[in-house]
């Protein structure tokens, strides 16, 4: 029988230190829809949808009053819509259509966000595809709800430096047109590299076409936790520390695997990963840079971050694994800025910059995520920073992001308000140095030689 | 088994385990077990009942149980068993 040392310990954590399932995502093939009209098509993503997931948010409560876990986002994620699209859409505005479509179905279902309004180009973007990439500014301004995605490379494939400079443009196009909104539209954009098929966390989140119909992929959470039980051992040894982040990452993650689980029977649709990333949310106590200063850091960016990070995230990896059947997703620790309390302290103390938030990248999920910089950066420079990611991504064989914010009429220094989860966030600078040269070269870099292993 | 973890957290008083205990009988409820213990200078009380042949759905026994520590001034939870089993059990 369980003890109420074992209850009172778990409460503890959901009460006091930010424990929650962060997401139950709903991932839905939309392949069955595409047709060769535009209204049919898109007749047919609305009624997949609603009759999927006429009972995501429902089922998601539920469960979240069974067992007293706040379960803090409802989402889904669909089939990439380049795909969808390709035969229907002869254009920019037709896929704003497609967008606008998905967006009405996820505030009819109740859901936040909805994922995979994406093209994956890793070694060549379709005329679909291209159409999909100058379709998001104008998608992104007319919707509320609709996340987008663009892989830009892999290693097996290389970078396709076509798409890469195409979004350094699209993302200050985005900007541009929710200038009023504190160019809110590149908050739910991500370029991507290796970008997984099962990630059930936005915006990068899409039903790749490696799925079955329907699947249920669950993200858990639980920074807080983390750094709690650190603070229960200031000064033990590396053992010690990675130990207990080790069997607090395993708890954490057997909650995830019990919603999971529960959510896909409760719902009939089959059960497909739990992402172990540790999530922060602007919350205070619900930060993964709280955790590197519990390991002992003054602030993040301070000379040793790199190394913490890469401890947390293999020990968060190796309970995680454990603790679930099927592991997927990004599975890491996410350092976004605004969204972590934390972050945005070390940015305003000036212990954080944009070069070492790329140090870091190598060595945790995901990327470069919600850094607001100035608006007047140019295209080819944001494109260079996304090239430099999806680098990143390509040689260690991981997966790599951008979803930076070019926010139109602010400079260094100035704070950026994007409200509820996405956070606020001072404008970081950015190298003032040209990419130009760089980025206008056509065609692709090829995929590295440690991806011929056939 | 359908067992419920059901959780009490706050300052002891006179009849708490007689006021959840006549909830839980009003519904058909069978306890197995009662734990208790002072965490932080709080009261802390586990219960673990049965709920198979519970007469009430689960929503409604724990809103009642929730409204009975409104009245005491006590905070407490129902909760299936399965999220404390999966998190402290292999």
């Amino acid at each position: 029988m369980i003890s109420i040392r074992e209850v009172v310990e778990t409460n503890q954590m959901i009460a006091h230190e930010n424990l929650d399932v962060r997401t139950i995502t709903l991932g839905v093939s939309l392949l069955d829809c595409a047709s060769s009209d535009l209204k049919e098509t898109c007749a047919n993503i609305r009624k997949k949808l609603l009759r999927l997931g006429g009972k995501l948010v429902e089922t998601g409560e539920e469960i979240s009053r069974d067992y007293g876990i706040p379960i803090v986002n409802k989402r889904i994620s669909v089939t990439p819509a380049a795909l969808v699209g390709a035969s229907c859409a002869r254009g920019p505005e037709d896929f704003v259509k497609i967008a606008e479509t998905l967006d009405g179905a996820a505030r009819d279902l109740g859901v936040n966000f909805l994922g995979g309004f994406s093209a994956i180009v890793s070694k060549g973007m379709t005329a679909a595809d291209e159409n999909l990439i100058r379709s998001i500014p104008a998608a992104l301004a007319s919707t509320e709800r609709v996340c987008s995605s663009v892989n830009v490379g892999s290693t097996k494939t290389g970078i396709d430096m076509d798409a890469v400079r195409l979004m350094g443009e699209t993302i200050l196009e985005a900007a541009r047109l929710t200038a009023d909104r504190d160019s809110l539209g590149c908050a739910k954009l991500v370029v991507l590299c290796n970008a997984p098929d099962d990630n059930p966390f936005m915006a990068g989140a899409f039903h790749g076409v490696s799925e079955g119909d329907a699947v249920i992929n669950v993200g858990v959470s639980g920074p807080g936790v983390v750094k709690h039980a650190l603070s229960q051992i200031r000064g033990a040894n590396f053992e010690t520390l990675c130990e207990t982040i080790k069997k607090t990452a395993f708890k954490i993650t057997r909650v995830g695997q019990l919603v999971a689980q529960e959510a896909s029977r409760r719902l009939g649709v089959p059960f497909g990963i739990v992402d172990l990333s540790l999530a922060p949310t602007p919350a205070v106590g619900d930060s993964v840079a709280d955790i590197l200063k519990e390991i002992g850091l003054e602030q993040p960016g301070a000379p040793g971050t790199t190394a913490a990070l890469a401890l947390l995230n293999d020990q968060v990896k190796k309970g995680g694994v454990m603790a679930s059947s099927y592991v997927g997703g990004l599975s890491g620790a996410f350092i976004p800025v605004s969204e972590d309390q934390g972050m945005i302290e070390a940015v305003e103390a000036g212990a954080l910059s944009i070069e070492k938030l790329e140090a870091m990248t190598c060595v945790c999920s995901v990327g470069l995520d919600m850094i607001a910089i100035p608006g007047d950066t140019p295209a080819a420079t944001i494109a260079g920073i996304i090239a430099d990611e999806a680098a990143i991504g390509m040689v260690n064989q991981k997966t790599t992001a951008v979803r930076i914010i070019p926010v139109i009429g602010k400079k260094v220094g100035d704070k950026v308000e994007f409200g509820g989860l996405l956070g606020h966030a001072p404008v970081m600078p950015v190298s003032r140095f040209d990419s130009e040269n760089f980025i206008v070269r056509r065609g692709r870099i090829p995929a590295p030689i440690h991806s011929f292993k056939n | 088994m359908d067992k419920v973890v059901i959780t009490v957290v706050g300052k002891d008083t006179v009849g708490i385990i007689a006021n959840v205990c006549n909830c839980l009988a009003e519904a058909n409820v069978n306890v197995l077990d009662i734990a208790q213990t002072t965490v932080q200078n709080f009261f802390n009380m586990m219960m673990v009942a049965d709920f198979t042949r519970a007469v009430r759905p689960f929503d409604t026994i724990a809103a009642d149980l929730r409204a009975v520590g409104d009245r005491m001034g006590l905070q407490i939870r129902c909760q299936r068993e399965e999220i404390f089993d999966m998190m402290h059990r292999i």
